[in-house]
């Protein structure tokens, strides 16, 4: 049974690491990490959630606004809050894409900007579920979630 | 009595958007505080008013709100800067505008590293303006004037109820000293002895301290001073 924890651990290990390697996570989430304890286990899970729910919801905005081309103030607000949230988590590739958002200036670059958003937003979506469910694998055998130091 | 809520920094945090909220929440959390968190300016006055005894109507204006208002103290207030409605800095005004709360110290966040908007709040009265993503680091830094402001208003309300003693007499010539001082910034002393006290009777102040402390349980840490006649710092 051992055996199966420290596989496991070392399987979490090496995922979240490379998570960090390809740019997908920074710095900020370790910082999130950090403020998980005993006591509130599902934090980090929570805030990824209300994250991701947000993309969700900001970019479904975002797309019925661009092709009309009127309303840039609820585009250019989405995008914002976007970056903000992305930057809060620690979601790296996800918040360059939308500092590259920012950054366009006609509608056509902007619905391909867009897409990028959508696109690293889904990935980084199904990258933490799989982390997730390595976590929750190592509990259900009866180990601990390994601290990872990332520099 | 509830020494120990008492003892707790209360922060109350604002920000319109939920995953902020959390974020701030935790963070104040893992820093040992209390919190409250409210979704508007407007909500942060109307729950700041309420500590003043003022009724509100609508009890779900609040997120997370306490039974018995009176007893609320707010140690800190963090906002976030860009909100719709009152944005940060009205808010910030406004408490430094009111005689009641601006004592409350004010922290400014926000996602955007604006040199210009920077100086405009600290120059309104925040005491300190944070970068998102906000970490634990930062809260530590407001440690020293959590605390400080929490003496200042335990003081207030004991100098308001001065409390009855045998030593009566040193408890009433101890408040009038207070009441008569020009001096508006309350030092924290390193130790619990307050010069005055000490000349008035050392040998009995060494003995009855340590039978208060030991008998009451009360904390010698500084952070808790009490008014019991002659344990307390000034």
């Amino acid at each position: 049974m051992n055996t199966i924890v420290a596989q496991l651990q070392r399987q979490f290990q090496d995922y979240i690491v490379s998570l960090y390697q390809q740019g997908y996570l920074d710095n900020q989430f370790s910082e999130l990490r950090k403020l998980q304890d005993e006591g509130t286990p599902d934090f980090v899970a929570e805030v990824v959630s209300l994250f991701f729910d947000d993309c969700a919801k900001l970019i479904s905005n975002m797309s019925r606004s661009l092709p009309d081309n009127v309303d840039f103030k609820q585009v250019d607000s989405g995008v914002h809050q976007l970056k903000g949230s992305s930057s809060s988590i620690g979601a790296r590739r996800v918040k360059n894409v939308c500092i590259a958002f920012k950054e366009c200036c006609d509608v056509q670059n902007r619905e391909g900007c867009l897409q990028q958003v959508d696109y690293e937003y889904k990935m980084l979506k199904t990258k933490l579920q799989d982390l997730f469910n390595l976590e929750q694998q190592i509990l259900q055998a009866g180990g601990k979630i390994p601290q990872v130091d990332i520099n | 009595m509830g020494m120990a809520a008492e003892s707790q920094f209360h922060v109350l945090a604002v920000d319109d958007s939920l995953f902020d909220r959390k974020l701030i929440e935790r963070l104040l959390q893992k820093s040992s505080c209390q919190v409250t968190t409210v979704d508007s300016g407007s909500k942060a006055l109307e729950f700041l008013g309420l500590r003043q005894g003022i009724e509100s109507n609508d009890p779900n204006a609040l997120s997370t709100a306490p039974v018995n208002h009176q007893e609320v103290e707010v140690n800190l207030i963090i906002t976030d800067y860009c909100m719709p409605g009152m944005t940060g800095f009205d808010l910030l005004k406004k408490v430094k505008e009111s005689s009641a709360l601006k004592n409350i110290p004010v922290v400014i966040m926000s996602s955007e590293n604006v040199p210009a908007r920077i100086s405009r709040c600290l120059e309104e009265g925040a005491l300190e303006f944070f970068v998102k993503p906000v970490r634990l680091a930062d809260l530590n830094k407001l440690k020293p004037h959590m605390m400080k402001t929490k003496l200042r208003s335990q003081k207030m309300e004991e100098i308001e109820k001065p409390s009855k003693d045998e030593n009566g007499s040193v408890v009433a010539a101890v408040v009038s000293e207070i009441k008569d001082s020009t001096k508006t910034e309350i030092e924290i002393l390193p130790l619990q002895q307050d010069p005055l006290l000490v000349q008035q009777g050392e040998q009995m102040l060494s003995t009855n301290n340590k039978r208060k402390s030991m008998e009451e349980g009360i904390s010698t840490d500084r952070a808790r001073p009490r008014f019991d006649g002659i344990t307390t710092a000034v």
